[in-house]
């Protein structure tokens, strides 16, 4: 057995609103526990507001937990730098428009992040690019485009592209696939397999579509009001699933072999 | 297809739309044909910016600048809609023809109670022909019909779900009972529980005949599937295959239909069995459309001719209709001995 690359020991995190003492709490996750080896992807799915993306941004060091601990590599990541942190974990967020900013160009962003890797020469760094780029399908002009000149599917393969710069061992992708049409989800989905077969790159992949999760991860999670309900390979979890809320949540997906059973009354 | 069939209630012919821009014409519907029968749920399936919501909007008559009807025919009910001026279409959107855009459920203006919203209009419609407590009736008894609470009237939007919200618009639209609604992106942004539902409510309005046929306008195939009779798939702009539901998901003919159908990914064992295939590239800019196939340059099997020529729409079986040169005589079905329905995995 490998080691835990990631391992998420009863993690919580609670919102306060109002003023204090006086204002509401939000538990937004609830001492969830999970851990994952590189190679592999774990799929964390959910409805809105189960909690996946605040799990997301305690992995990544966004948001400090009320209480439980993540650890990489059997270290507290709070231990850990930041710079030597993001040289192996990073993440591909939900909306590509407020993820770049607007302001400059699609290159800026790239040579933003290759600050992580100051060895690298500066042409062997183009060539990266430029590879990357053409993992995700995409031309090396975007990288002269500003991000209102491209769309939603292209900033999110950029974004891909981007985080794959560092070469992390860790890859936290945020419904990744959200603007891209379903031709080219597909290729992109397959992008993101092979990166875990082949360079076992760990990726959890979190989304609120179960077809994509059932496609491309080994294990999921399945979270709803912050605690996870059920976790086990994705074989099992979606075809045969144990906890009544997962079973009411892969019925409801419309299937192409098989029509739901509608009734007439309302 | 067959003109005379007593029972179609609206039929497109060869319907031409472009939208007017500084930098020319852009091509978003270029040459569509479509037929809708009675108690029909027809689908129409496609990526985002093949000009599906365009067609829909040409279906119902809404030809407004930047958007210009440039040929073909539109009739519904026996009703030419090109034919009437603006203000006869106008009357005739609500009774004849309804349209549901999309996102229609976040555009309720929030400081007007539902009944409010109800009553302005109708009162647009029908100036004071008709009483504010004849339409609230009439309300009353459709919100029935849609499993919402009569007492909704009096609530503000904000005060409603999702599914609540889609269920007044639906309500909106069909206060006339129009005898085609055109429903365009009902399942985006809700969650699967409310889109099976939402499915649930379409399809029981066109089979409680409150109205007599429907339109769904969706990239969603796998929820199309669920209610629709026949499925029409376009891309860039023409429709590339019109098949009964059943056979389209069962054996696509049009490669681009293939190809599409073959990356839905749905939580069913035989996704996980093989690696499904995109459709790398993209579709070509719409504003100097090709003159050959417009799937040629993805497409696996095209050959020279369809770089050169576009293909004609044919019915190549029983009610189904294609747009490829591997289906026409002389094309490669033919010449060079092989079925793609076969050969095309």
């Amino acid at each position: 057995m490998s080691e835990d690359l990631i391992r998420v020991e009863h993690l919580s995190k609670i919102f306060s609103t109002g003023f204090i003492g006086r204002g509401e709490k939000i538990v937004a996750v609830n001492d969830i526990s999970f851990s994952c080896k590189s190679g592999e992807v774990i799929g964390l799915i959910g409805e809105s507001g189960s909690g996946k993306t605040t799990t997301a941004r305690m992995v990544l060091k966004l948001l400090a937990p009320t209480s439980g601990e993540i650890y990489f590599k059997n270290k507290d990541i709070w231990t850990i730098s930041n710079r030597e942190y993001y040289r192996f974990v990073q993440g591909v967020f939900q909306d590509p428009y407020s993820s770049i900013n607007p302001v400059y160009k699609v290159k800026h962003l790239f040579s933003n992040i290759s600050n992580l890797l100051k060895e690298v020469p500066k042409g062997e760094l183009d060539r990266r690019v430029k590879e990357l780029l053409e993992l995700v399908y995409l031309q090396p002009e975007v990288l002269e485009k500003h991000t209102h000149e491209l769309s939603g599917g292209q900033l999110q393969r950029v974004l891909l592209a981007n985080c794959l710069l560092v070469d992390p061992d860790i890859m936290l992708t945020d419904e990744p696939t959200s603007m891209i049409d379903a031709s080219l989800r597909v290729v992109v989905l397959n992008v993101i397999k092979e990166l875990s077969e082949k360079r076992k790159k760990l990726v959890i992949f979190i989304t609120h579509d179960i077809s994509q999760a059932f496609y491309i991860c080994d294990r999921i999670a399945v979270m709803r009001g912050g605690e996870i309900v059920e976790q086990g390979p994705a074989e099992e979890v979606v075809l045969n699933p144990q906890h009544a809320y997962t079973q009411r949540l892969i019925s409801d997906v419309p299937k192409l072999k098989r029509k739901f059973e509608l009734s007439v009354e309302a | 297809m067959a003109t005379e069939d007593g029972n179609i209630l609206l039929q497109a012919v060869d319907v031409k739309g472009y939208y007017e821009t500084p930098e020319g014409s852009v091509y978003a519907v270029n040459g569509c044909t479509l037929e809708l029968h009675e108690e029909e749920i027809v689908g129409i399936a496609g990526e985002s910016g093949c000009g599906k919501s365009t067609y829909g909007k040409l279906l119902m008559g809404y030809g407004k600048h930047p958007l210009r009807m440039v040929s073909g025919s539109v009739t519904i009910d026996r009703v030419n809609i090109y034919d009437k001026p603006w203000s006869e279409r106008k009357r005739l959107w609500g009774s004849l023809i309804a349209m549901i855009p999309q996102y229609s459920m976040n555009s309720l203006n929030p400081t007007r109670k539902i009944q409010n919203l109800i009553i302005d209009s109708m009162k647009e419609k029908f100036r004071s022909s008709v009483s504010e407590s004849e339409i609230l009736e009439r309300a009353k008894g459709r919100f029935m019909d849609l499993g919402l609470s009569p007492t909704v009237l009096g609530l503000y939007p904000f005060e409603l779900s999702g599914g609540m919200k889609q269920r007044v618009v639906i309500a909106i639209s069909t206060l006339l009972n129009p005898k085609v609604l055109i429903v365009d992106e009902p399942t985006s942004a809700l969650d699967v529980s409310t889109q099976r539902l939402l499915l649930g409510l379409l399809f029981h309005i066109v089979k409680r005949k409150i109205v007599k046929s429907m339109i769904i306008i969706s990239h969603d195939i796998a929820s199309l599937r669920q209610i629709c009779d026949c499925m029409y798939i376009m891309y860039a702009g023409k429709i590339a295959e019109r098949s009964p539901m059943e056979s389209m998901i069962d054996q696509p003919l049009h490669p681009y239909a293939k190809l599409l159908l073959g990356a839905v990914i749905t939580p069913e064992p035989e996704i996980r069995k093989r690696r499904l295939d995109g459709i790398p590239g993209a579709p070509p800019q719409l504003i100097k459309p090709p003159a050959s196939c417009p799937f040629s340059e993805r497409c696996p099997y095209a050959w020279d001719l369809c770089r050169s020529l576009e293909p004609p729409f044919l019915e190549v079986e029983p009610e189904r209709f294609v747009a490829c040169w591997l289906y026409t005589k002389g094309g490669a079905t033919f010449e060079r001995g092989f079925d793609p329905s076969r050969t095309l995995k």
